[in-house]
């Protein structure tokens, strides 16, 4: 994480209570966050399930284990980096949640040992 | 594009329309007008000397004015010339010559075929033009020698300028010939007129190396011996030459009263970086804590790779390859990726497509709905250049990208200079720095080996999704090619660079790089140019076709039916332009504003689906064997089995797979 990215999360961890508080008054639902996951074309760069791209730099991939909900708040609306910055507006605090609870819900990937295909 | 015959009606034998060759068309001229060895020749049919127009007619021409016809006879007056081009062109060794046909060249054509009987070159019936210098140029980097290809007049060659870009810059040479009707007092008036322009070769001037419109055919050996050296010599570009068509069906005759010849062909060798600034480079990299090396199209050939693998071993010098070509082993522990510039304090490029893009980059977030830069490479680190393109700049089109100031800059081609550059690296390191070039070589190994791992297991992430993983389309492919003599021949669309990180990606014929120009309609005609040479070799051929780009040249497939050339077409079929998809979400998130779908999966204007091609189909319609949509990751590898199977048995085979984004 940039130095800059990191002073927005830290900034945005200030307002991360209005954030906890808010998604808290609701119960994430994983459905409604994959379909936000497409609507909002977050699938376009980050695939169907989060596995990451090429555009998304190597290894760096959202799930299963997507970082704390204010965190990742925290970089959809400041992004300075490859991927823009997403406003309330656009994409509500309701919506994030069901996203993260979307990308928490995928399964954790095999270990590659255990597939054939990936030790030729 | 037909256009009518505008011979004579009578059955007068027709002296040349043009006044230069006036009063020596010669008669029944035998045959064939043969080059010599070493391709030096003269024509049979030629007169030997210059002949004053005043001199009487000649026996034949008072016979052809005043006999009966005879049913035989032949209208030309001769030995056409655009046999004589026939025989130039053959002393080229060019081997195919895939083209759409078109009046503007039927001289040429009639030559090919009936002078010429089809054989070096063969003509290949293609759709468009843009497939037809596609072809040549994915065929160049599997031959390493050109093809030919016919364009007609101003739309002809309007078609292919795209494909022409293309390989401008990926810098690989194809040799474009274009019809063009010069003389407006004689052509056709109608389509083949608005077909003809003063020069069309300025449609394209910006990005060749070099054209011509020879006037006469002397001329034109002399002009496409030139074309061809050119278009050889490094750095490789395409080279374009207009044919009049007046020329093409005009007798042979004399050309100043010299007997037409064919000038012989030498290849010029590439130019060598001066030693002044080899040695001044190679003590740079000696010395180096932790020198890179980054490469995009520095092996022009298996032996690039060779001497590659030496200089970077020598160093013991991470290479990151941009994958313009397969320049280094995806293989080899010091094999490494972009990140590898942040600790470097030398980096030398060779033939770099970007050097400023390996050393920066630049992030499309700005403030201002502008991208910002950042510098990769730290402070004071030291940049070597060796580019050949120095040689070959251009000013209109951007493709010499941003200016990055070096520190050493060697005008010169790389894999020329490779073998100097290793010697006087091997001669600057001191016994002292041994110890820490070994040390280099154990960090870089256990680099390489973690990286690999990583690659693995990232690529295990999504096995099971639908769509299908890229990673997974990717492992699928490699398991059933892994044991063939293989080549990826194309790849449209973006995969995340999975071959490269999971295939055995060792030889220069493994990868043949990317389009150059990023122009759509690159990949389906590179792929079948590719795969005809590498059927002459016995070799497998595998293409990753993007669905966009297939659209646009869809054409591509019938030819490869056509002439038989096998090819497994594996479709990336993520129903979309993703790059453009994801340009207008960017721009919709600047903008505060929720992207419109209009029903698709994309913003609207950037999918390709609802309905969704059915791109099985469309191969099989063509000749194709074809399968598809896969959509189950389990169904993949059974249906490329039988692919596999199919192409082996000397057929084209599509396999439509439905594919995550990247």
């Amino acid at each position: 994480m940039s130095r800059k990215v990191f002073s927005l999360v830290l900034a945005a961890l200030a307002a991360g209570a209005a954030v906890l508080v808010h998604s808290a008054a609701f119960a994430a639902d994983v459905k409604k966050g994959k379909d936000a996951f497409m609507k909002f074309g977050c699938w376009q760069c980050h695939g169907t399930e989060g596995q990451g791209s090429a555009i998304t730099s190597a290894g760096k991939v959202l799930a299963p284990d997507p970082m704390p909900l204010e965190t990742f708040v925290a970089y959809v609306r400041s992004s300075d980096r490859a991927m823009p910055p997403y406003s309330e507006k656009v994409l509500s605090n309701e919506d994030l949640a069901d996203m993260h609870a979307y990308l928490a819900s995928i399964p954790k990937a095999k270990d590659y040992k255990s597939i054939p295909l990936l030790n030729q | 594009m037909a256009r009518k015959d505008h011979a004579s009606k009578d059955s007068t034998a027709k002296v040349d329309r043009r006044k230069f060759l006036k009063g020596v068309a010669v008669a029944g001229a035998a045959g064939a007008v043969t080059p010599q060895a070493a391709n030096a020749a003269s024509t049979s049919g030629a007169a030997t000397a210059r002949i004053p127009s005043a001199l009487p007619p000649t026996a034949w021409t008072i016979a052809a004015e005043t006999n009966t016809p005879q049913k035989d006879l032949n209208r030309i007056g001769g030995v056409a010339g655009s046999d004589f081009m026939v025989d130039v062109i053959r002393t080229l060794d060019i081997k195919y010559l895939p083209s759409n046909c078109a009046s503007s060249f039927r001289g040429l054509h009639e030559s090919l075929i009936n002078y010429g009987n089809n054989k070096m070159p063969e003509f290949l019936t293609v759709t468009h033009e843009e497939i037809g210098v596609a072809m040549g140029h994915g065929y160049f980097k599997i031959a390493g020698k050109p093809m030919m290809t016919l364009c007609h007049g101003t739309v002809g060659t309007q078609h292919a300028a795209m494909a022409i870009y293309n390989a401008w810059c990926d810098r690989v040479p194809v040799i474009v010939v274009g019809g063009n009707d010069l003389d407006a007092a004689i052509r056709p008036p109608g389509v083949p007129t608005v077909h003809s322009a003063q020069d069309i070769n300025a449609l394209v001037r910006d990005f060749t190396k070099w054209d011509d419109t020879p006037v006469s055919l002397q001329h034109f050996a002399q002009s496409f011996v030139r074309a061809y050296k050119i278009a050889m010599t490094p750095p490789h570009g395409p080279v374009m030459i207009s044919l009049d068509a007046g020329l093409q069906q005009a007798p042979v005759g004399p050309s100043n009263g010299e007997k037409l010849y064919i000038p012989k062909y030498t290849p010029t060798s590439p130019p060598a970086g001066e030693m002044g600034a080899v040695r001044e480079a190679a003590k740079l990299l000696a010395e180096a804590q932790n020198p890179v090396i980054a490469v995009s199209r520095a092996a022009r050939t298996e032996n690039g790779v060779r001497l590659l693998v030496q200089l970077a071993e020598a160093l013991q010098a991470r290479v990151i390859d941009t994958g313009e070509r397969m320049n280094f082993p995806k293989t080899h522990h010091l094999s490494a990726g972009l990140p590898a510039v942040a600790n470097a304090d030398v980096i030398l490029g060779m033939e770099m497509n970007d050097f400023w893009a390996l050393v920066n980059q630049y992030v499309d977030n700005g403030s201002h709905g502008h991208g910002f830069n950042q510098q990769r490479m730290k402070a004071g680190t030291k940049l070597i250049s060796i580019s050949s393109v120095e040689l070959n700049t251009k000013a209109n089109y951007q493709d010499f990208q941003r200016f990055q100031a070096v520190d050493i800059a060697m005008a010169a081609d790389a894999e020329a200079t490779l073998p100097v550059l290793i010697e006087e690296v091997k001669r600057a390191i001191g016994n002292d720095k041994k110890a820490a070039i070994e040390k280099r070589g154990e960090a870089a190994k256990k680099a390489h080996a973690e990286a690999q791992v990583r690659a693995r297991q990232a690529a295990a992430i999504a096995w099971d999704a639908q769509p299908i993983s890229t990673a997974r389309l990717s492992a699928e492919i490699w398991a059933q090619i892994k044991d063939l003599d293989w080549s990826l021949v194309a790849q449209s669309g973006n995969v995340s660079g999975w071959p490269h990180r999971l295939w055995k990606m060792e030889k220069h014929h493994h990868w043949l790089g990317q389009s150059g120009g990023y122009g759509l309609g690159y990949g389906a005609g590179a792929a079948v140019g590719a795969a005809l040479a590498n059927r002459d070799l016995g070799r497998f051929s595998v293409s990753i076709q993007g669905d966009g780009d297939l659209m646009y040249v869809p054409g591509a497939l019938w030819t490869a039916a056509k002439h038989k050339i096998p090819l497994l077409s594996v479709m990336h079929n993520n129903r979309g332009y993703h790059q453009e998809l994801m340009h207008v979400q960017r721009l919709s998130s600047f903008r505060n504003r929720v992207a419109s779908l209009g029903g698709d999966i994309g913003p609207i204007g950037t999918s390709i689906m609802n309905p969704d091609i059915d791109y099985a189909k469309l191969a099989q319609s063509m000749g194709w064997w074809a399968k598809g949509p896969i959509k189950d990751p389990a169904d993949l590898g059974p249906a490329l089995k039988e692919a596999v199977a199919a192409v082996k048995s000397g057929q084209p085979a599509l396999l439509d797979v439905w594919t995550q984004p990247r």
